[in-house]
């Protein structure tokens, strides 16, 4: 139901999900964002132009990884959300809370200003 | 109109319960940004129901029917025989909280609550039902 599509650019660790992200497909999302970590990547992008939709699950995820990543200063933004799940993020109020870009390219900036 | 689904209490089933809500309500919901928000709120509500009320037994079943009693108005109905989850006891989590103790959940609670005009529950021939309403257009 989702897969996730993992290369490098330009330093940072682009993570691209495609598909849908539920409770029962969110544990793919959590062991790809921990593989990247415990690789000891501190860039990570996530593509969300192929995501379809995500429920709670996925964005608990997301949320999951805040602290771990302030405390191992660790920088996450993700970019190309379509509408209708960006307004699953705004919902909850996390654009807030996380670091959302609509392109690629703001994506890049932001994640290279933040790892300064 | 109305439409009936019926599915086993298997998370892997959830795709099959958004495909349904998806195909009944095109016609009925044009934004396809609300039709997601109704999507993920009977997603978020049957997922809560086969994890705490039936601990994802497949054997076990739940069903959900859509009405659309008027134009502008769509009616959600979820029975099952499990224990009642009433959403509307359980309190909703501070974001600041969630993120302190790196829980996975709380969130879709929030959501439903959001998305959905009204939440509520009744029994009807030994069975719960939870009750979901919301105007759109």
């Amino acid at each position: 139901m989702v897969q996730i599509r993992r290369l490098q650019e330009e330093g940072a660790e682009i993570l691209a999900v495609v598909g849908e992200i539920d409770a029962s497909s969110s544990i793919e999302l959590d062991l790809a964002i921990a593989k990247a970590v415990g690789e000891g990547v501190k860039r990570i992008l996530i593509d969300c132009s192929a995501l379809e939709y995500i429920s709670s699950a996925g964005l608990g995820v997301f949320m999951s990884y805040i602290e771990e990543f302030r405390d191992k200063n660790i920088h996450m933004v993700l970019f190309g959300m379509k509408e209708k799940v960006a307004n699953t993020f705004n919902i909850l109020g996390l654009a807030d809370l996380l670091h959302i870009r609509p392109s690629k390219q703001e994506a890049k900036k932001l994640i290279n200003e933040l790892s300064l | 109109m109305s439409y009936r689904y019926k599915i086993g209490c298997s998370l892997e089933n959830l795709k099959g319960i958004r495909d349904f809500v998806r195909k009944s309500l095109k016609g009925h919901v044009v934004s396809e940004v609300e039709l997601n928000e109704i999507v993920l709120a009977l997603d978020e509500m049957c997922s809560n129901l086969m994890i705490h009320a039936h601990h994802c037994n497949p054997d076990h079943s739940l069903e959900l029917s859509i009405d659309v009693p008027q134009k502008d108005k769509l009616i959600f109905e979820i029975s099952d025989d499990g224990e009642m989850f009433d959403i509307n006891r359980f309190s909703e989590p501070e974001l600041g909280s969630l993120i302190q103790e790196k829980r996975k959940g709380g969130l879709g609670i929030r959501l439903v609550k959001s998305i959905m005009d009204e939440v509520e529950y009744l029994q009807r021939n030994g069975r719960n039902i939870c009750r979901l309403s919301k105007r759109v257009g």
